[in-house]
């Protein structure tokens, strides 16, 4: 059963199209991983996903609500069933980790600061930093933070995990330890996990199905190895690391020529 | 000529969302202030409306204290430089104590606040919104406006009154020590003076024009926080764009609730 539907979703800024009629559906207690290169609308369509940002048309449905049209306090309510891990981490500085994670717990629960302790710790030490609780976000390295703020996500148990770029700026080896963290919490905790990224071997470490974003449309959506055989261009291009036409010698020159014409034009 | 009007169209509608955005956070702002109350509110809020009094008045008193009492000093020393010359000396202390107490007192402190507060609100939530921390809050099932923007909009309203009668008490001292100094005056007589000149509804219309300060330099410094996008340098641009706006609103609701005042007879 879907526990997220998109239906036609199209995303304008400025007039220009960056989510052109999207159809995605993703399953209960699946992992999907949203792929593509930079600038394919990865990041527009997690924050849809989210209730960020109003589409130009088409739907967003969460757990049976769509959020791109329901009362303010609905959309709370299918928050409360998210959990968000930023690309950036987006701790609060000024709050120490332990703090970031308790935050959600002690604003949307009625649990006693004792048990809110306790659970605060164990969410830390689902992630190995229960040592490293009374630190600042400034205070620890960028894998440190990545793992903090998945916590947080985690903190109300949430029936859905987003992760927005959990590898970027990460190296091969806490990249790996993340990828695998991922999957003990889809086991542990049985739940729905969305995953932006444009890691290869992270996606095909981690996914159940992989939907590949190309220019605001989807190439492919499929199984890891639909996506693996698939025998698209594009995809074929993404996968074997092919470089693009902006990198061709004749491509550059002609733009160096084309600038220089500029130049002489305005002068 | 049709880019021109373009321009002019375009200025205009910027103009019209500002107003727009700003009365928006305005009446959001006041319907989320309960939530920052003590007892009645959240304790969170609370406790962060109370770092933020310290912030925004406490922290600004020795400066305001200051400004003011150099600023008593030269209205008693212009003003005595041309009262002395009719043999009107006494008329500095009327123009000290109601000058401060419906005018300078309020004015002087809403442009210290501006500039130390408003800049740091626009800083800090515009550094937020760069670092995700603000969408981080609404994925949280958070509002940023009762989070972020209540706290201080209580802690404003409750210290920029109280910074303005602490200007007006130094500004009103200065005097005394000018009259002190230039023609004897005991103290105590000079006290005297200045309880008779000044009223119940000059205090009243200060304490209003306060309120209405506070007002503004919050909203203002939220505001173009919130409006922040992009990076670094565009929360730059917020903190400037904060304080010169701030200020500019500020002289103008000078002008307007004094000229109110005026009308009703209040002054």
């Amino acid at each position: 059963m879907a526990v997220i539907s998109v239906r036609d979703l199209v995303v304008e800024y400025d007039g220009r199209r960056v989510l052109d009629g999207l159809n995605l559906d993703i399953d209960e207690g699946e992992t999907m991983v949203l792929l593509g290169g930079s600038g394919s609308g990865k990041s527009t369509l997690l924050r849809q996903l989210l209730g960020l940002e109003l589409p130009h048309s088409g739907s967003v449905s969460v757990k049976g609500i769509d959020i791109t049209r329901c009362l303010p306090a609905d959309l709370k309510l299918v928050r409360r069933s998210m959990g968000v891990a930023f690309q950036s981490a987006a701790l609060f500085n000024s709050f120490s980790v332990k703090e970031n994670v308790a935050l959600a717990l002690r604003e949307h629960t009625a649990l006693v600061p004792s048990i809110i302790e306790l659970v605060v710790w164990m969410k830390l030490a689902v992630v190995g930093l229960a040592e490293f609780g009374h630190l600042h976000p400034q205070e620890l390295s960028g894998g440190m933070k990545k793992r903090a703020a998945v916590a947080r996500a985690l903190a109300l148990d949430p029936e859905i995990l987003v992760l927005d770029e959990p590898s970027a700026g990460l190296d091969p080896i806490v990249a790996a330890e993340l990828d695998e963290l991922i999957l003990l919490l889809k086991r542990a905790f049985q739940m729905t996990v969305i995953v932006v990224t444009h890691d290869l071997p992270s996606a095909f470490r981690i996914a159940d199905r992989i939907a590949m974003l190309h220019k605001g449309a989807f190439l492919a959506v499929g199984t890891k190895d639909e996506i693996r055989n698939s025998q698209l261009p594009r995809i074929r291009q993404f996968l074997d690391r092919v470089p693009g036409k902006m990198a061709e010698g004749p491509t550059v020159t002609a733009s160096f020529e084309q600038y220089l014409q500029g130049q002489e034009i305005t002068q | 000529m049709a880019s021109i009007i373009e321009r002019v169209g375009s200025k205009t509608l910027n103009q019209l969302e500002y107003v727009g955005g700003f009365n928006i956070q305005l009446w959001a702002g006041l319907r989320a202030i309960g939530t920052s109350l003590p007892i009645l509110g959240n304790r969170y809020r609370w406790k962060e409306s109370v770092n933020q009094m310290l912030q925004i008045g406490v922290s600004a008193l020795p400066m305001v204290g200051l400004m003011a009492i150099c600023s008593g000093f030269i209205l008693a020393l212009q003003g005595a430089s041309e009262l002395r010359r009719f043999g009107a000396m006494h008329y500095v202390i009327d123009l000290v104590a109601v000058g401060f107490t419906r005018e300078l007192g309020p004015l002087l402190t809403a442009i210290a606040v501006s500039g130390r507060s408003g800049s740091a609100f626009a800083a800090e939530i515009g550094s937020m919104r760069v670092t995700e921390e603000i969408d981080a809050l609404r994925v949280m099932a958070f509002e940023p406006i009762e989070f972020v923007l209540a706290p201080k909009y209580l802690a404003a309203l409750i210290m920029v009154p109280c910074l303005s009668i602490a200007s007006n008490v130094c500004g009103i001292f200065a005097g005394g020590l000018f009259m002190f100094f230039s023609t004897h005056l005991a103290p105590s007589l000079y006290l005297q003076y200045v309880l008779s000149s000044i009223q119940l509804r000059d205090v009243v219309s200060g304490l209003i024009k306060s309120l209405a300060f506070a007002t503004i330099i919050v909203n203002v410094g939220c505001l173009e926080g919130f409006r922040v996008q992009g990076g670094p340098d565009a929360v730059g641009r917020s903190t400037t764009a904060a304080v010169v706006k701030s200020t500019f609103l500020v002289i103008v609701a000078d002008v307007l609730f004094t000229a109110i005042f005026y009308m009703m007879g209040m002054h």
